[in-house]
């Protein structure tokens, strides 16, 4: 992507205790985390960690709890110092703020919803909403208005006047996400914003959060523990370890190309078929015949006795999709000369397509239905390939058994 | 080795405080006695606040305080402490006690609260207070009662700032403690929203140990009420004086009505404060 970041991390490390110095000394010959905390009694909490940020996306840090990805949030507004590192945000290195520049970026910049909520308990649902604006000294008239819109948009309106006591937990973390909408950041940090939810709720409160992204496009990096969690609403998932960041990439390159046995333990018992789509998958080992004057049923047949192939799939010289025919359709076609010899006439009936953006899940019932495989459109209709019943049990297959001694015997390392 | 004998005096501490307070006494005494000028004022305040109101007034202003913030049961009872102390012939005492009392207060929680709410955000602030608080609690004031009385000579402001050294500990104790009681989280929270450090203080610390800090006013209060005898002996007046009056005549009955409306005097006190508290 040549796209300028909006939030870069570039070699961060946190270590905390009493000897930071000697303990990146230490990293730096090589020893491990946990060798170095038996000898300084120091801990790395993050390490080497450098990727990028884009705005409008919604990055999500994951990893499991001591994997460093709450400390990696915190370093982004400096509510925890990194030790060593840089990180930009619009270009401008923060960890080099004094404190003055650094209050004024948390107030126009940036606002977080955590994971315990956090709301004042002395305040109303209004004033929580209103306190980033309060802090930045906007009157309390405005202030108020702009609590109510961002109260608005999460459905709380009604409430603005209760205590947040009075509140389920699920309104609580919409107050908590209206707390952090009022001040119209640029980025939103959600450090495990939804996990102390019930999973409905948390499933609720993902769809809530995708419908706002797609009204005002923020950048978000969303802290998760749970996978499904942030293949639901993640462009991006960086997958933290010890520390380190041991992959970044979208949900389907991960899911295909685990970086190793850490991050492919993480997608176990992950149904890829909610994941992949038919693009991802679509294979172009199918024989094509190209359409030309539409007059060339032999000519296909042809091709396709040659290839050892039941079926082919007519594209025009734009790519696009016309339709399948089969060796039997195609013989019929030539037997009949009475009939117009064009290639449509043998196209076979009730062939549907897929789109490259259906999931596994939406393909299945009619990739198992037909004897042929199913073909696969881009949104301009032209052909990507085509989904086979192998092509498909292979992909679930290469996502499952084969992997499961590697990774049960990866366990221990990662519990 | 004679050192171990202990048969005479190795370390004359004694002259030493001796000599520290009479050498303080000779050459600062107008220090002292402008720190005396503010507890002064104060206390003539409300003195002649409580003096110029007519009894019935006071009364009905106490148990107005009363029904808004402890309810019926409390109201009835101030009203019937007030009457009885009336009745008593204590009237004029208890006016000067609670002026006395309420003056201590004032200078505990005017120096207690910021004094806590440094130690609750300061590590080391706390650790180098806290031995200071146990001993102005361990402490007997007979101890300092001297001291006192040479640097600010007899009276009420004596008695007042005797009582200021005893009951001062509670409220700084326990604001520290309810500033420490906010849950980080919500600190944190603050932080990333922009607050200052003073508006953290402002906004999220102190209005959360509000609680705590008025529980700690109804502590320094409780112990102010305890010190009026004490400081009676340094001639403070009040509702100490029949007591130590029947202490040295032998009236048992003079002490026995003093030291009854010290002690309804403490709980209608209480009652209210802890009243307001809970609000």
């Amino acid at each position: 992507m040549a796209q300028e970041a909006k939030v870069a991390v570039k070699n961060l490390f946190k270590i905390f205790g009493p000897h930071p110095k000697k303990a990146m000394n230490l990293l730096e010959q090589g020893l491990t985390k946990e060798e170095i905390f038996e000898k300084t009694e120091t801990t790395i909490g993050v390490q080497s960690a450098s990727f990028d940020i884009y705005p409008g996306e919604i990055f999500v840090i994951m990893g499991l709890s001591g994997s460093g990805k709450s400390t990696m949030v915190r370093m982004l507004n400096r509510l925890i110092e990194p030790t060593v590192g840089e990180v930009f945000i619009d270009g401008e290195d923060i960890t080099r703020m004094n404190n003055d520049q650094l209050v004024k970026m948390r107030r126009k910049k940036m606002s977080m919803v955590f994971q315990s909520f956090a709301l004042m308990p002395h305040m109303t649902v209004l004033q929580n909403a209103a306190f980033g604006l309060e802090m930045d000294g906007v009157d309390k008239a405005t202030r108020e208005s702009r609590a109510l819109q961002a109260l608005e948009q999460v459905g709380l309106e009604a409430w603005a006047a209760s205590m947040p006591e009075e509140l389920s937990g699920g309104m609580q973390q919409r107050v908590g996400l209206a707390r952090g909408l009022a001040v119209d950041p640029d980025i939103l940090l959600m450090d495990e914003a939804f996990s102390a939810l019930d999973p409905l709720i948390r499933t609720e409160m993902q769809d809530e959060l995708l419908k706002l992204q797609t009204k005002a496009k923020r950048t978000i990096v969303f802290i998760s523990h749970d996978l499904d969690e942030a293949m639901r609403i993640g462009d991006r998932i960086a997958i933290m370890e010890g520390g380190r960041v041991v992959q970044v990439g979208t949900p389907e390159e991960i899911l295909q190309n685990p970086a190793d046995d850490y991050v492919r333990a993480f997608f176990r018992g992950v149904d890829p078929t909610n994941i992949l789509t038919a693009g991802d998958i679509a294979g172009d080992t199918q024989v094509t015949i190209r359409i030309t004057d539409g007059k060339n049923p032999r000519a296909a047949l042809q091709r396709l006795i040659k290839n050892d192939r039941e079926y082919g799939y007519v594209i025009d010289s734009e790519d696009r999709f016309h339709g399948i025919v089969s060796t039997e359709s195609l013989r019929e076609l030539i037997d009949h000369p009475d009939g117009e010899q064009l290639l449509k006439n043998a196209y076979i009936e009730d062939a549907v397509t897929a789109h490259n953006t259906d999931s596994m899940q939406d393909i299945l019932p009619e990739v198992a239905s037909h004897p042929w495989a199913l073909p696969v459109l881009d949104g301009a209709g032209r052909y990507l390939g085509a989904v086979s019943k192998n092509l498909f049990l292979r992909t679930l297959h290469r996502n499952h058994p084969d992997e499961r001694a590697a990774v049960e015997a990866n366990q221990d390392g990662v519990q | 080795m004679n050192l171990l004998t202990f048969k005479e005096k190795v370390i004359p501490l004694d002259e030493w405080v001796q000599s520290f307070v009479d050498w303080l006494v000779f050459n600062h005494r107008d220090i002292f006695q402008a720190i005396k000028t503010p507890i002064e004022l104060c206390l003539k305040g409300f003195e002649w606040f409580f003096t110029v109101l007519p009894p019935v007034v006071v009364i009905l202003l106490f148990a107005v305080a009363a029904w808004r913030f402890a309810g019926k049961k409390v109201t009835i009872f101030t009203v019937a402490t007030f009457l009885l102390v009336g009745y008593l012939g204590l009237w004029g005492e208890t006016m000067t006690t609670l002026a006395m009392v309420i003056s201590s207060v004032f200078f505990c929680a005017l120096a207690g609260i910021p004094l806590g709410i440094m130690s609750g955000r300061s590590d080391r602030f706390q650790l180098l207070l806290r031995p200071a608080l146990d001993a102005m609690q361990t402490i007997p004031p007979f101890v300092y009662l001297v001291p006192v009385v040479m640097l600010f000579s007899i009276g009420t402001v004596s008695g007042i700032l005797a009582t200021i050294v005893f009951a001062l500990p509670p409220i700084v104790r326990l604001t520290s403690l309810g500033i420490r009681q906010v849950h980080p989280e919500l600190i944190e929270a603050a932080l990333a929203f922009g607050a200052t450090p003073g508006q953290v203080l402002r906004k999220v610390q102190f209005p959360l140990a509000l609680p705590s800090i008025m529980a700690g006013l109804n502590q320094t209060l409780m112990m102010a009420l305890s010190m009026v005898v004490i400081a009676a002996l340094i001639g403070a007046g009040g509702l100490g004086n029949p007591v130590v009056q029947g202490l040295n005549t032998l009236e048992i009955g003079l002490a026995t009505i003093g030291g009854l409306a010290i002690v309804l005097l403490a709980m209608v006190l209480d009652r209210i404060t802890q009243g307001f508290a809970r609000r």
